[in-house]
């Protein structure tokens, strides 16, 4: 019911933006009326189109895009091609194509890629316009990640939620009725799970999404950022100590290894009744309830957002992700067509629930999608978009933000400080250093 | 050499300047390495020099560079993450190398007994190189998982430690461990190679040798090793740059961690360059890798290769 109302109320204070921003100019104003009916592309002839895509964790989710795409072709005629790359190879291959000129039409790329390379890509301005004008707007996040100077240099498709994921039982078996909301008491649930024999477990080592989203809610929960609005690298800070400390403190109830854990290794743990306490996207769930022999996990599955630190704030990192369509492309106006029909609610509404509480909507008339009330373990996933924090935090995204997260700078600092390598001053000023190469550079 | 080629040319009745240039042997020889330099140039002078060329800019992706002189080595002169990977690449070639020629000529000298079954089992000793490296990277990343590994489960089981084995997680154990994995997989290209080579040493040698009443030892020793040099020498050649070159073991089985503990100089390289953005760098700490090649390629060839004794002279 809250849910409803906060769309609504956004919708309301979207059109009033709009309205105030049509009223500067007069031709302005006639063009978003038009968008508020509708934004015809008319697709270029003979266009055909190829869409990379990262693969999909969640069958639902593939399952559905590929559905909407066969009914864009059977209204379009427009064939389209769907690759798949692993996660990983995205960024590589979405740099390779911008740089070379060459390759698919449009991709789905993570972070701050599109300010990697924003001159290759093509401006989607007039199409992200008309959609946020009709689906309530965008969630100022995602859509970060996507503008540059004002300009949609992609559209932001979908926030990957993380949660904590833990064994309700466990959980209940070391005192807490209630998972706990502060930093404090978190770390006296993770002392009380070790006590009872399975320890919790979260990501220090190179993973992308996991490693980055753990070590950036340490940080960000004790108040800690890397840079200032201006791009100053103050990493450095008693906060950050203060986050390396707490992060010590838990880590010393974690299941071994967790400084060599990848992406999949805490969702295979927990999944072997390995580890209690994880965080995690909602793929880890979403395994457990398709495979029988998890059925008594399953059901012992908890889900909630990370607890708040001193800094009182409920920031995390998420992983978002945008279309872009590579200027290069021969047919723009097709691409932008098709972009168009997956973000049409007839597409869109069953692709997020098909998604399966994996890909959060990054249009607030979205969140009304059912997905997220039909499963008490997706509710934390549900506002994914809406609470996240830009990579950088509070610089500007780029190259410099994206290559301070590639190099772990983050995950590196907290992972040499709680195994001890480095103590945690050590630890913040090597971090200082190596993140200044970046924004300075 | 003119005067062979004058008397070529003028030798047989032809006319046309084509076909007297092609009688030229120079020219035909020219021609028949045109193909073989066209590749080279494209495919291996052009990539090294854009490399090159590359580590001296400030390119990232996305945006072209300008020429910034020798600052990304200054850069990298400081960062102690650079020479983390350049001991773990040193390291990680010495370790594995010697391991690899020690465990290879064993294997090879077992190999070249008689024994039962022999063709079969020199057929298996090549599978840890037929399967595909990043297979074989998958499986030792579950042998080494930190919660199920198969090590660490049998060694609990037998009672011998309580808790699993940290592989992965600590730094040296990390090292180890990539590095076994390194050896597994390369064994069967020296073990191999090397057996080839033992075959070709003339069974006369060691019937004199033993005649003269040298045992097992003394004729490794001073037959088979000096007979070896030259084969051990392209194979240790070849098998010293796969492992310093290496990439996917690592990037699979650890991505550099825990903490930059395993990370390469490829595998730092790449991940600056490419996910990272910044290709300058990136191509500055390839480049940084060939003087290491470089020493590794002479050492092997003047170190081990020309022998005068081989040729019936003295050192």
């Amino acid at each position: 019911m809250t849910k409803f109302k906060l769309t609504r109320r956004q919708l309301v204070q979207s059109s009033a933006g709009i309205a105030a921003a049509g009223a500067v100019g007069a031709g302005l104003l006639g063009r978003r009326r038009a968008f508020a009916q509708d934004l015809k592309i008319t697709p270029e002839e003979g266009a055909t189109l190829r869409v990379t895509r990262w693969s999909p964790f969640v069958e639902g989710d593939e399952k559905q895009w590929l559905a909407n795409t066969e009914k864009f072709t059977k209204e379009t005629g427009i064939q389209v091609r769907i690759d798949k790359e692993s996660w990983e190879d995205i960024r590589p291959k979405a740099a390779v194509a911008a740089n070379v000129g060459s390759g698919p039409d449009i991709m789905w790329v993570w972070f701050d890629d599109p300010h990697q390379y924003p001159d290759k890509l093509l401006d989607v301005t007039e199409l992200a316009d008309y959609l946020g004008g009709k689906y309530g707007g965008w969630y100022d996040g995602p859509k970060s990640y996507a503008t540059r100077d004002g300009k949609f240099i992609g559209l932001p498709l979908a926030t990957i939620g993380n949660a904590v994921v833990y064994r309700k039982s466990l959980v209940k078996a070391a005192g807490f009725d209630e998972f706990p909301k502060d930093t404090a008491g978190f770390l006296k649930l993770v002392q009380g799970l070790k006590k009872n024999g399975l320890g919790a477990g979260f990501t220090h080592g190179h993973g992308v999404g996991d490693g980055n989203n753990y070590a950036h809610w340490l940080l960000w929960s004790h108040g800690g950022k890397m840079v200032d609005e201006k791009g100053n690298v103050t990493i450095n800070s008693p906060e950050t100590i203060e986050a390396i400390k707490y992060a010590s403190e838990l880590y010393k109830n974690f299941v071994p290894g967790t400084e060599s854990w990848l992406d999949v290794n805490n969702n295979r743990a927990f999944l072997a009744k390995q580890v209690s306490c994880i965080a995690n996207g909602v793929s880890v769930y979403y395994a457990a309830k398709k495979d029988p022999a998890l059925a008594e996990i399953a059901a012992d599955i908890g889900s909630t957002n990370f607890p708040i630190g001193p800094s009182g704030q409920n920031a995390e990192l998420y992983q978002v992700t945008s279309a872009v369509i590579f200027k290069y492309t021969k047919y723009p106006k097709a691409a932008m067509r098709y972009l168009q029909y997956m973000f049409e609610q007839p597409q869109m509404d069953p692709w997020i629930e098909a998604s399966s509480a994996y890909c959060c909507q990054t249009l607030k008339a979205y969140a009304a999608n059912k997905i997220w009330t039909s499963d008490p373990v997706f509710a934390p996933y549900a506002k994914a978009s809406e609470t996240l924090r830009t990579n950088g935090y509070a610089g500007p995204l780029g190259p410099a933000s994206a290559g301070t997260m590639a190099d772990y700078v983050l995950v590196d600092m907290f992972a040499e400080a709680v195994t001890g390598q480095r103590s945690p001053e050590d630890a913040a000023a090597r971090a200082e250093q190596r993140a200044k190469r970046y924004y300075q550079s | 050499m003119a005067s062979t080629l004058t008397t070529d040319a003028a030798g047989p009745m032809r006319t046309g300047g084509l076909s007297r240039l092609l009688e030229n042997r120079n020219v035909l020889g020219g021609l028949f390495l045109l193909p073989a330099a066209v590749i080279l140039l494209l495919f291996l002078t052009y990539p090294l020099g854009l490399g090159v060329w590359l580590g001296f800019t400030d390119t990232q992706i996305g945006r072209s560079g300008i020429f910034i002189g020798l600052e990304n080595y200054e850069y990298l002169w400081s960062d102690s993450v650079f020479w983390l990977s350049v001991f773990n690449t040193v390291l990680y070639t010495v370790a594995a190398s010697a391991l690899k020629f020690a465990l290879g000529l064993w294997l090879a000298l077992i190999l070249n007994e008689r024994l039962p079954f022999k063709a079969f089992f020199r057929a298996i000793v090549l599978l840890p190189w037929v399967v595909p490296t990043v297979l074989s990277a998958i499986a030792f990343w579950w042998i080494y998982d930190a919660q199920f590994s198969i090590l660490s489960w049998s060694l609990i089981k037998l009672g011998i430690i309580d808790t699993p084995i940290n592989f992965l997680g600590d730094p040296n154990l990390a090292r180890a461990s990539v590095i076994a994995a390194n050896v597994w997989r390369g064994i069967p290209f020296v073990a191999i190679t090397l057996l080839a080579g033992l075959q070709t040493i003339p069974p006369s040698l060691y019937e004199a040798a033993m005649l003269d009443g040298a045992n097992s030892w003394q004729r490794l020793r001073h037959v088979t090793l000096p007979m070896l040099t030259p084969i051990i020498a392209v194979v240790m050649t070849f098998s010293v740059l796969f492992t310093f070159t290496d990439f996917q073991l690592i990037y699979v089985l650890t991505r550099g961690g825990p903490v930059n503990a395993t990370h390469l100089m490829a595998t730092l390289s790449f991940q600056r360059a490419i996910p990272g953005g910044h290709l300058g760098e990136g191509a500055a700490i390839a480049i940084a890798m060939i003087p290491f090649l470089l020493a590794a390629i002479l050492f092997s060839y003047f170190g081990l290769q020309r022998r005068k004794w081989q040729q019936g002279g003295r050192d």
